[in-house]
């Protein structure tokens, strides 16, 4: 039990990815899908930079007074996974934001239930 | 399509804030490979500004400033520039994307690739730029039906 | 610059993506043009560099000089070099199309279209390519982003159609990145060769168990896999033509033949086989959806819809090879991979100067159609046979090749499974046939008469259906030198 509650942010992470997929699929506005979207990269990206840390290290630039030893500095390639993944994010919600104008102005409406009832299926 | 906002002190202010925050943004690409910062968190401010510049100032002025066709021609071009310069090696020697081998003359490879990742850099915050300010103008354009 | 060309393939279809975005704003007709002359410059590094990968063996490119476990690496060999030709070649043959009954889209706003039609091809090719696990996410989101605008282009409904695949598309997406996340801090790498030599030793681990079955469901969501299939049907049938033909013939491909990729290059057999039933679950679910889909396409009235659900079915039976996890299995399901790329991309070429020039959406539109459209009708039938899996063409030797495979792992079920769903196409695709074959009872009096396709629409539709038929002679070929010598490694 000692050991869950030491890896309290794995806990947050997990808490937040569910909340994320409970957003973007039991909620019926197309809006709040995104936002659980957003919530559930928001927490793979917290996950990624949680495995790249380290007991007492500090930033990953090269400090001339602490040496070149690499075990006292973080792992840079998360960060850089993570840059990469959150433009991703960006231009999805980019796109998302596109098609739920085009959505609204065909439909006038953002509910999933009322948009598929005019649809006609 | 976004009105001007009609109080004098945002206008002023804003008026005042944009080149700062376009500063700010040429500051984070330009130190982008040895601190926090690069193309894309400082494409991101630069378009931060050119949106403030659209919501408080209103369409009219703003699109003066700088017109939606040519925030897109900023954005494809930045995007083409930085694959030019990552191909150009490869007509000097070494692989894609290796900047030791870039044509400026009087650098050793180190300082080469020092001065590479800065100039590539320097392009995607450019079509970051544009890009996101083109995202902006699509978003809230008027329809004309 | 041979040894340039594994990064140059989807560098210049990129260069050209721009070029023709920027030179498209000026004169409309340009962007067309220089796509179609991007696609076909692909095409043709494609065939030199399997020349090159046959004559000389593997190929590896290492992006900045930085050797493979520090940086990014592309890796060519034969069976990469198939699916590139696959990507490019259809990808050039389907960009002939004219672009008004194509995308439909007016001329003026083509110059955007063009670029991203050409981004999408670089983001398939990068994805097949690709040598480390991240850098398949990277192209695999480049290709599925483009594809949402590309979906969304054929009107209200589409652009629901589209909101659908984009969610669906990024739990997918994102379930990848999660398990590359645990793979990676429990190996310490995420270069491809790198990782499947360090795995063995955490085989029990629960991380690496937990990432495997991550990255496997998020790649089943890319592939629209049974259960996960329901964004594909709304999205294929108010799509643009030529976009459906895309996203059915190639994009929904790939996402397989990375699974085959990790098969047989990360997770070794021992442990997608024997020590999880990663496999055995994909063969399973597969052979479901083969059954189930085939029977919800007959019930269909609409052509697009119909050819959608038949994806579903198709693209089961390359989840049934990998499934099956022996050479001949694996053989078959890649080369069903070009097989049904080759037919599914003429069939939605058909729907859509069907669609566009005559007005015909339903399948009681094709009544008597055989003898005022001959050679499109003749292009259908070529493709309803190999779909069926009738001899000369090329579905036959895929079906052919799965057959021998399940009859090697002894799973009769399948073998069943297999027979059962050709019966099944028959059934949809003769109705057809024989609507089209029977001629109406009041000839004269029909004022609306269909004519024959034009030229420009019939052209890709009749080079497609020939290679059918080329690919079915040429098979030995294709599977003795080009996919065999990767499957044997099983």
């Amino acid at each position: 039990m000692g050991d869950i509650a030491f890896h309290y942010s794995y806990i947050m992470i997990i808490i937040l990815l569910v909340i994320g997929l409970y957003g973007m699929l039991g909620k019926r506005n197309l809006i709040k899908k995104i936002i659980g979207l957003n919530i559930f990269q928001t927490a793979i990206f917290l996950f990624f930079i949680e495995g790249g840390l380290k007991d007492g290290g500090t930033v990953p630039v090269i400090d001339p007074a602490l040496g070149t030893e690499a075990a006292i500095y973080f792992n840079p390639l998360p960060h850089v996974m993570i840059l990469t993944a959150i433009v991703v994010s960006v231009a999805t919600t980019g796109v998302a934001m596109a098609l739920l104008l085009t959505i609204y102005r065909n439909y006038t409406s953002l509910e999933e239930d009322i948009i598929l009832e005019r649809m006609g299926k | 399509m976004i009105e001007r906002y009609d109080s004098i002190i945002v206008d002023i202010t804003c008026r005042i804030m944009v080149p700062f925050i376009q500063l700010f943004g040429m500051y984070v690409i330009f130190h982008g490979h040895y601190s926090p910062g690069g193309g894309f968190q400082g494409g991101v401010l630069l378009a931060s500004s050119m949106i403030l510049h659209r919501l408080s100032l209103g369409y009219k002025e703003s699109y003066l400033k700088l017109p939606p066709a040519r925030a897109s021609v900023l954005g494809t071009g930045g995007m083409f520039l930085f694959i030019l310069t990552a191909l150009t090696p490869i007509f000097f020697g070494g692989v894609f994307l290796d900047y030791g081998f870039l044509p400026i003359p009087g650098l050793e490879p180190a300082e080469l690739r020092y001065y590479g990742i800065l100039i590539a850099e320097i392009w995607i915050g450019i079509a970051v730029f544009g890009c996101l300010v083109v995202i902006f103008d699509r978003l809230t354009e008027r329809r004309l039906d | 610059m041979i040894e340039h060309l594994p990064a140059l393939i989807p560098i210049s279809l990129i260069l050209f993506a721009f070029i023709a975005g920027i030179l498209g704003m000026m004169k409309y007709r340009l962007s067309r043009y220089l796509a179609i002359l991007g696609a076909v410059a692909a095409f043709g590094l494609s065939v030199t560099s399997t020349i090159h990968v046959l004559q000389t063996g593997t190929m590896s490119y290492h992006f900045g000089n930085w050797p493979p476990p520090y940086g990014i690496e592309f890796v060519m060999d034969t069976l990469t070099c198939f699916m590139v030709l696959v990507i490019t070649g259809i990808g050039s043959i389907l960009l002939m199309f004219p672009t008004k009954p194509g995308f439909m889209i007016d001329e003026q706003k083509s110059a955007t279209l063009y670029t991203l039609v050409l981004l999408f091809m670089a983001g398939l090719c990068g994805m097949v390519m690709a040598g480390d696990l991240f850098n398949l996410y990277v192209f695999l989101e480049i290709s599925s982003l483009t594809t949402f605008a590309l979906v969304s282009i054929g009107g209200g409904k589409a652009s629901v159609a589209s909101f659908r695949y984009l969610i669906m598309a990024s739990i997918g997406g994102c379930f990848y990145l999660l398990g590359v996340g645990f793979i990676y801090f429990s190996v310490g790498s995420i270069n491809m060769a790198d990782v499947f030599q360090l795995l063995p030793a955490v085989y029990d681990s629960p991380s690496v168990i937990g990432g495997a079955f991550l990255i496997i469901t998020g790649l089943c969501l890319k592939m629209a896999l049974f259960p996960f299939h329901t964004w594909l049907p709304d999205s294929d049938t108010y799509a643009p033509p030529v976009v459906a033909a895309f996203s059915a013939a190639v994009q929904i491909e790939v996402p397989a033949y990375v699974i085959t990729r990790l098969l047989l290059n990360v997770f070794s057999q021992d442990f997608m086989v024997t020590l999880t039933p990663i496999t055995d679950i994909i063969a399973w679910i597969s052979a479901a959806g083969i059954i189930i889909a085939s029977i919800l396409a007959i019930a269909q009235n609409n052509f697009r819809r119909m050819l959608a659900y038949s994806s579903v079915a198709q693209v089961a039976y390359i989840g049934l090879g990998i499934g099956l996890a022996n050479p001949l299995g694996i053989v078959g399901g890649i080369f069903h991979i070009m097989a049904h790329s080759l037919m599914k991309g003429s069939l939605f070429l058909i729907a859509g100067g069907l669609h566009h020039h005559n007005g015909i959406w339903n399948i009681q539109g094709f009544q008597g159609l055989g003898r005022r459209m001959p050679w499109t009708i003749g292009a259908l039938t070529i493709a309803a046979l190999g779909m069926i899996g009738i001899p000369p063409t090329a579905g036959f030797f895929s079906k052919w090749y799965l057959l021998l495979g399940s009859i090697d792992s002894g799973k009769w079920v399948f073998v069943a499974v297999m027979l059962i769903s050709s019966l099944l196409n028959a059934v949809y695709f003769f109705r057809i046939i024989e609507k089209a074959f029977t001629p109406l009872n009041n000839q004269a009096a029909s004022s609306d008469n269909p004519r024959e396709l034009p030229g420009k629409m019939l052209a890709p539709i009749l080079i497609l259906a020939t290679g059918i038929l080329v690919a079915g002679a040429l098979n030995v070929v294709i599977i003795n030198n080009l996919i065999m010598p990767v499957a044997e490694g099983l």
